[in-house]
């Protein structure tokens, strides 16, 4: 490491800096930056910017510690903390996004989160709407719900039947391709997953021109299916082999033993892994522009007809406004905000899922 | 693989259940690969009207088909790339922090919340990209070209809306972020503790001890981790869609307000309202977009499994 050039020092009798030093350099360089940013803000009469504030007061605490560190600690420890803090700021500079983010979605996404939105469609509705029916998501949220409720029904049973033959049958060749390809499945563009469902119905309907909800599921269950397989899989490898002897012993057929005793077992592992792949695919945007299409109209019938979703909602919205640009943007940004809610609430379930209902093996 | 079922042996009596039930478990994993194959095999089948027709007849007249590409995959590439060089640094940095840095009380919560990253739908980070990141680094565009117009990455004139693809680019960062740190995090777990303890014990400071334990063990999952993270990006749709101001060139240019469009963003932009030949010619770039995406993947995952220790993107 550092050689004689750099001055070894004792480390134990060297100078140290107190605790408190980091935290203090760090408020101090937040506040300094907040002077400094006001002053800005009152000059030029713009907006307040916290998130700068954030950002460049962190570097400025970066930059001061190591400088003083070098001074009374050395090259060595001056190194050490200079890694610190530049870890600890890429935590920050990870969650500056996200705060913001949620921060947006929540104050702009507040305004039209009323009544109306979750009970009126966009039919016949121009710019703000009139007082009585200002226009709403009822036909995205129904085609979400349909349209992700059928991609569920197929992915679950192929899904937790390929991860049961890749644990409790699968030898050889075959299993190990299907291990291979369903890792390579996870990274599928979803745009791809779209224009397969595309090109598959085109060919089969020749209809140059189709757009319907199934295809909308056909194209998330290839999304869904590698989340599936995977979690269930790990499951599935959980549960303990006296269980299944204990079961064969007692003269259990294998088909019984897989059904009554190891997928009971694993149950809930496999219900958290649903939950969360549903919660990845109910954003999935791009499949659905393809495929499904958009409407502004209810729409019951996944098998006939365009079928508006959620988060295509909040993309034609802001991407097809009419002259009152306003009014869409607020409906896009309430929509983001449901959107965030039930995807949220789905990783929130599947969390409660896997805490509650684990069986108590001590693993 | 650890099988934890114990074969049927000869002796036993075959059930028709048995056999049925372990059938049906067969065919869906082999309706698995099928539907591996199917895409493939449809987005060919639909491709070939654009490869063998005239090329002046493409949504842009080229004189050939691999010109009409090559600008989106161009721009595919180059965004991605830039993502992947601002989100990698990072990554590693809140993987150190969340494993060797963090208290342990606090730093599965700080994974949760990176997670929580993940679980933001694309549309929603494509409205946040336009709507708030937009126009917040447009005045640093603005001072980078005035200042540092002579890099070429810079060059004039500057965007006047910030909807270029560096804006793309960080979102796409901010958005890969999460897979990259959850494999490196698993990776740097796994370090052998005696290394650590060996160096902490020689009298390391805590980065000398990562520096010669920690990464040095961790650098296959590093690399596999970036490559996943690389497929991400490549595939992205909506944020590029809905931030990127494109057109179709192939330029280095950072902050202009011609950028090359990428392959999905393109498709998701001109799907809706393309018919004949554009409907194949679109199909035609998905499927490119499919081989690379596979190309990257399959490699990544290649990488992982030597190494099967390192199975963090499990």
């Amino acid at each position: 490491m550092s050689g004689a050039a750099n001055g070894i020092v004792n480390s134990l009798t060297s100078a140290r800096l107190p605790k408190w030093v980091p935290w203090a350099l760090l408020a101090g360089s937040w506040l300094v930056l907040a002077i400094v940013f006001g002053i800005l803000a009152a000059g030029s009469g713009g907006d307040y910017n916290i998130v700068a504030v954030v950002f460049f007061g962190t570097v400025l605490f970066d930059v001061l510690l190591v400088t003083i560190s070098y001074l009374v600690e050395g090259s060595r420890r001056a190194r050490d903390r200079l890694v610190t803090s530049l870890v600890s700021t890429a935590f920050i500079i990870a969650i500056l996004p996200l705060v913001s983010l949620l921060f947006t979605v929540a104050v702009d996404g507040w305004k039209r989160f009323d009544i109306a939105f979750f009970t009126q469609s966009m039919r016949n509705i121009v710019g703000a709407g009139t007082e009585q029916f200002p226009g709403g998501a009822l036909h995205a949220i129904l085609g979400t719900a349909e349209i992700t409720g059928m991609a569920t029904l197929i992915s679950v049973p192929i899904g937790l039947m390929a991860a049961i033959y890749l644990v409790e049958y699968g030898r050889g060749h075959l299993a190990r391709a299907i291990t291979f390809f369903v890792d390579v499945m996870t990274g599928i563009p979803s745009i791809v997953a779209g224009l397969f469902a595309f090109a598959l119905f085109a060919l089969l309907f020749d209809d140059p021109g189709i757009r319907f909800g199934f295809g909308g599921a056909i194209a998330l269950t290839l999304l869904m299916i590698p989340t599936v397989v995977r979690s269930s899989e790990e499951m599935l490898k959980l549960v303990p082999n006296e269980l299944r002897e204990a079961s064969f012993a007692l003269g259990v057929p294998k088909w019984l033993t897989i059904l009554k005793v190891v997928i009971p077992t694993s149950m809930a592992g496999i219900t958290t892994g649903v939950t969360l792949a549903i919660a990845r695919v109910i954003g999935e945007t791009a499949p659905l522009l393809i495929i499904a299409g958009f409407t502004a109209s209810m729409n019951y019938d996944l098998f006939n007809g365009r079928m508006m979703a959620l988060p295509l909602f909040v993309y034609t919205q802001y991407a097809n406004p009419g002259t009152d640009v306003q009014p869409y943007l607020d409906r896009a940004w309430a929509a983001a905000l449901t959107l965030i809610l039930i995807v949220m609430a789905l990783n929130l379930i599947a969390r409660l899922i896997a805490r509650i209902f684990s069986p108590k093996l001590g693993r | 693989m650890s099988m934890p079922a114990t074969g049927s042996h000869a002796a036993a009596r075959s059930r028709p259940a048995d056999r049925v039930f372990a059938a049906s478990a067969l065919i869906a994993g082999v309706v698995i690969l099928t539907a591996l194959a199917a895409v493939a095999v449809f987005l060919i089948a639909q491709s070939i009207p654009a490869l063998i027709a005239d090329p002046a007849t493409l949504p842009t007249p080229s004189t050939s088909f691999w010109e009409y590409v090559a600008p989106l995959a161009f721009g595919t590439v180059w965004a991605a790339a830039l993502a992947l060089i601002m989100a990698l640094p990072v990554s590693i940095g809140i993987a150190l922090f969340i494993s060797h840095y963090a208290p342990r009380r606090v730093s599965q919560t700080l994974g949760y919340v990176i997670d929580l990253l993940a679980a933001v739908p694309s549309v929603v980070f494509g409205l946040w990209g336009i709507k708030v990141l937009a126009p917040f680094v447009q005045p640093f565009y603005a001072w980078l070209v005035d200042n540092l117009g002579w890099i070429p990455l810079f060059a004039a004139p500057v965007s006047g809306t910030g909807r270029t693809i560096l804006t793309v680019a960080i979102v796409l960062a901010v958005m890969i972020l999460p897979i990259i740190t959850a494999v490196c995090r698993e990776v740097f777990l796994q370090t052998p503790v005696l290394h650590e303890e060996a160096a902490l014990a020689l009298g390391a400071t805590r980065w000398e001890m990562i520096r010669v334990a920690v990464l040095p063990a961790g650098m296959p999952g590093i690399i596999s981790a970036s490559m996943l993270g690389l497929g991400r990006a490549l595939g992205e749709t909506m944020v590029v869609a809905m931030v990127l101001s494109p057109a179709l060139v192939i330029s280095f240019v950072l902050t202009g307000s011609a950028n090359p469009p990428t392959i999905a963003g393109n498709i998701a932009l001109n799907f809706p309202e393309a018919h004949g030949i554009g409907v194949n010619a679109l199909i035609a770039t998905g499927l490119i977009l499919f081989v690379i995406t596979l190309l990257v993947n399959s490699a990544a995952r290649v990488l992982i499994n030597r190494r099967k220790a390192f199975s963090g993107a499990n």
